[in-house]
């Protein structure tokens, strides 16, 4: 024990000392900052310009009055009703797209057309289909008598809130932010394995390289030394995540104290007020609504259980290191240098990838599916996938514990293979290795 | 003599290919082994054994009369032919760190890195890192690891290859120290002129099986033919029961080189004698065979002929 604690040390302070990790440390923040301003900014940029979209309306659809709508990105503007002449009109313009209107059928509208210069993007058709569809559909509607004025106060815009109705009582949840919380859970795990997993496996190969192991061999155990290296890399990563949390959380204020978030904030309120003082609602009830939205985002985030969240997030981030981790190492005593890991690095990095893109699409949106079940019990998906789960609530105890043990006997189980691959493949120099010969170690008696 | 280690007939095997076939030695206390033979004969793998990072299919090592277990870990020092050093480590931290995983604690280990740091002149370089070093000192500072935590076994696989001769003799001066102060040291190599001078006995292995192993001196006895060399000035004609001449050779000016074996019974001075009466003597010497000859004789008589050419 003593000696796993010495190696769990020197893996510690050399690496922590390095300038990589010193310049990740603060490089690492500014990125994630990065990640999550930058496409906010995008947003802002693209809305501003506006797509332009001629409308020849032969048909007389629009009846002269074409939809104005401030929030969205495009703009219509009326082109001669003769087609020919729309068409020429449009080729020497810079415009978007034409959109023709023949004289046609109110009950069986055919025959319009959407003209654009290259393929048109899909967001631009389904909008326009939509005003199209509104349109055609309140024609209908006036046709048959009812007034303008009755169709405005039937639209309703109402946000749903969601609920959830459990043993302690009813809460209400904000399924945005659960899903954020889970995605963003997960993302963390997915990358921590990734990097510290490749950092044992470089480890291993550089002691292997430098011709050192079997000196440290002649004074500890084989296991000590891979436990030692992966629970001391382990540490290094848990502190640069404390660091990045506690520096990411500084820039973020940071910035959107300064310039950022505030003013993105700021125009978006206002985008909100011109959309409804046209629609002839106050100021006031927008201000409101915005606050609604906040409220019921705070709400749904003080609602999640952050406890259980935080305890099982660290259970299943040292878990999932440490059972891939130990494979990482037995890759690098398995092999000579880095070129020749890619064999054996995509049996076990596949499980890993699989889960983590199976989690944004299916298990996000069916949490207690079947498919993330069985994901959240098998130890080799399970890191990724129960923390995906865990949030959405709908765990119960017993799936936890359950899951929880495979875990723990998948990585007893894994650093017991790891161990005996290591044990003879760190002492072997110039020779490939495969897979048969792999499977031939774990036997060896010792 | 007591013995500080005992290997007792010793099989290891590596999937198809054996290792060590019934592998048996006799180490003895406060001297310097020699375990000899060419690449590939199974010194490495006992080594291995000895230093437990692998261990035997049967047989038994004891360590002073003990069987072999992790508490000799402490005892004994390793420097393998495949060596090296963290590249980037400060030498200092870095043979802190290995006279720790042998068990030294923090204070003592701090101490004597110091002793030994001034005594190999590396006082300006222990806060630089390893890869900063040259071939030499990074060899030096690969001994001082092996020794730091004063075992009283110390093991050097292939010691002087790469060593440079300077290196080479303060080693092998630091070496001799060691054993006055009472370590053992077992040299293993396949370079056999390199140690035979050093070591007190030796074993020599070949393909997996020990041939032979003594005391140096009482092998060259064994091994002796009775054969001298005889360098001198004249024309040397030898016809006489009691000598027979192996080789003759005629150099310039008429000088001459024999070799002449004597029969059992007669001692070299009847030889010089017989010799003094003819030609002018200047050089007159035993021929004690060299331990590669002991080798190859030896694996000769043990060994189906076709075997030999491999090895040799």
């Amino acid at each position: 024990m003593d000696k796993i604690w010495l190696i769990v040390q020197r893996e510690y302070i050399t690496r922590v000392r390095k300038k990589s990790f010193i310049i990740m440390t603060f490089v690492g923040p500014l990125l994630m900052s990065a990640l999550f301003v930058v496409p906010i900014f995008l947003m802002q940029m693209s809305s501003d310009e506006k797509k332009i979209v001629t409308v020849a309306d032969a048909g007389g659809l629009f009846s002269g009055k074409l939809p104005q709508d401030e929030k969205s990105s495009i703009r219509y503007i009326h082109a001669p009703t003769d087609l020919e002449t729309a068409k020429a009109e449009f080729k020497k313009s810079k415009n978007s797209a034409l959109l023709y209107v023949p004289p046609f059928d109110l009950a069986n509208p055919t025959g319009i057309k959407l003209f654009g210069r290259e393929n048109l993007s899909l967001t631009l058709q389904t909008s326009i289909e939509r005003m199209v569809n509104r349109q055609v559909e309140a024609a209908r509607l006036q046709k048959s008598g009812i007034d303008q004025q009755v169709l405005d106060n039937l639209k309703a815009n109402v946000d749903v809130d969601t609920v959830n109705l459990s043993d302690e009582g009813e809460k209400s949840s904000n399924s945005m932010v659960t899903s954020g919380v889970a995605y963003f859970m997960a993302f963390l795990i997915y990358l921590f394995i990734f990097l510290y997993g490749v950092q044992i496996m470089r480890g291993v190969i550089e002691e292997k390289t430098s011709r050192i192991v079997e000196v440290i061999m002649s004074s500890v155990k084989p296991f000590q030394l891979m436990m030692g290296k992966v629970i001391g890399i382990a540490a290094v990563g848990l502190t640069q995540l404390l660091l990045w949390v506690a520096l990411s959380s500084i820039v973020i204020t940071g910035v959107s104290a300064v310039a950022g978030i505030d003013t993105v904030a700021a125009s978006r309120t206002q985008q909100l007020e011109t959309v409804a003082q046209s629609a002839g609602a106050t100021p006031k009830e927008t201000e409101d609504k915005t606050a609604v939205m906040y409220k019921s985002a705070m709400e749904g985030f003080s609602n999640l259980n952050l406890p259980l969240i935080i305890g099982s997030f660290l259970f299943y981030f040292l878990g999932g290191y440490l059972l891939y981790g130990a494979l990482f190492g037995a890759i690098g005593a398995a092999v000579d240098n880095e070129t020749d890991t890619q064999q054996f690095m995509l049996p076990i990095t596949m499980p890993l990838i699989l889960t983590f893109i199976v989690a944004q699409s299916v298990m996000i949106r069916d949490p207690n599916g079947p498919i993330a079940y069985w994901m959240s019990m098998i130890p080799f998906t399970s890191p990724i996938a129960m923390v995906i789960r865990i949030p959405f609530g709908g765990v119960t105890a017993g799936q936890l514990l359950l899951s929880m043990t495979l875990l723990v006997f998948g990585f007893v189980a894994t650093i017991w293979i790891a161990a005996r691959i290591y044990r003879v493949g760190i002492l072997l120099y110039g020779k490939k290795v495969t897979y048969k010969e792999l499977s031939r170690w774990m036997f060896y008696k010792g | 003599m007591s013995n500080i280690l005992q290997a007792i007939d010793v099989h290891k095997a590596y999937d198809a290919h054996v290792a060590l076939n019934g592998v048996s030695l006799d180490i003895p206390e406060r001297s310097i082994f020699g375990l000899l033979g060419p690449n590939g004969a199974g010194k490495t793998s006992l080594i291995r054994i000895i230093t437990q990072i692998t261990g035997a299919d049967s047989g038994e090592i004891r360590f002073r009369g003990e069987r072999l277990n992790p508490s000799h870990i402490a005892q004994i020092g390793y420097l393998p032919e495949e060596r090296g050093l963290y590249k980037k480590m400060k030498i200092g931290e870095q043979l802190l760190y290995l006279a720790q995983l042998k068990g030294l604690s923090k204070a003592d280990a701090t101490q004597r890195i110091k002793a030994w740091i001034d005594r190999f002149d590396l006082r300006t370089w222990v806060s630089k890192n390893v890869e900063d070093l040259s071939k030499g000192m990074q060899q030096k500072v690969q001994f001082i690891a092996t020794v730091l935590h004063e075992p009283s076994l110390i093991i050097l696989d292939e010691p002087f290859s790469g060593f440079d001769p300077i290196n080479a003799n303060l080693i092998k001066d630091e070496i001799l120290e060691l054993r006055e102060k009472g370590a053992t040291i077992i040299f293993s190599t396949h370079r056999m002129e390199s140690v035979e001078e050093m070591c007190d006995s030796i074993a020599l292995i070949n393909r997996s099986r020990k041939v032979l192993d003594g005391p140096v001196s009482t092998i060259k006895d064994t091994f002796k033919t009775n054969t001298y060399e005889v360098e001198g000035k004249g024309r040397l004609m030898v016809i006489h029961p009691d000598f027979e001449v192996l080789e003759h050779k005629e150099r310039e000016n008429g000088y001459f080189y024999d070799r002449i074996r004597l029969h059992e019974g007669v001692t070299p001075n009847d030889l010089l004698r017989y010799l003094i009466g003819q030609v002018e003597i200047h050089a007159f010497r035993e021929q004690i065979p060299s331990i590669n000859e002991i080798f190859i004789r030896r694996v000769r008589e043990t060994m189906p002929e076709s075997l030999v050419e491999e090895n040799v």
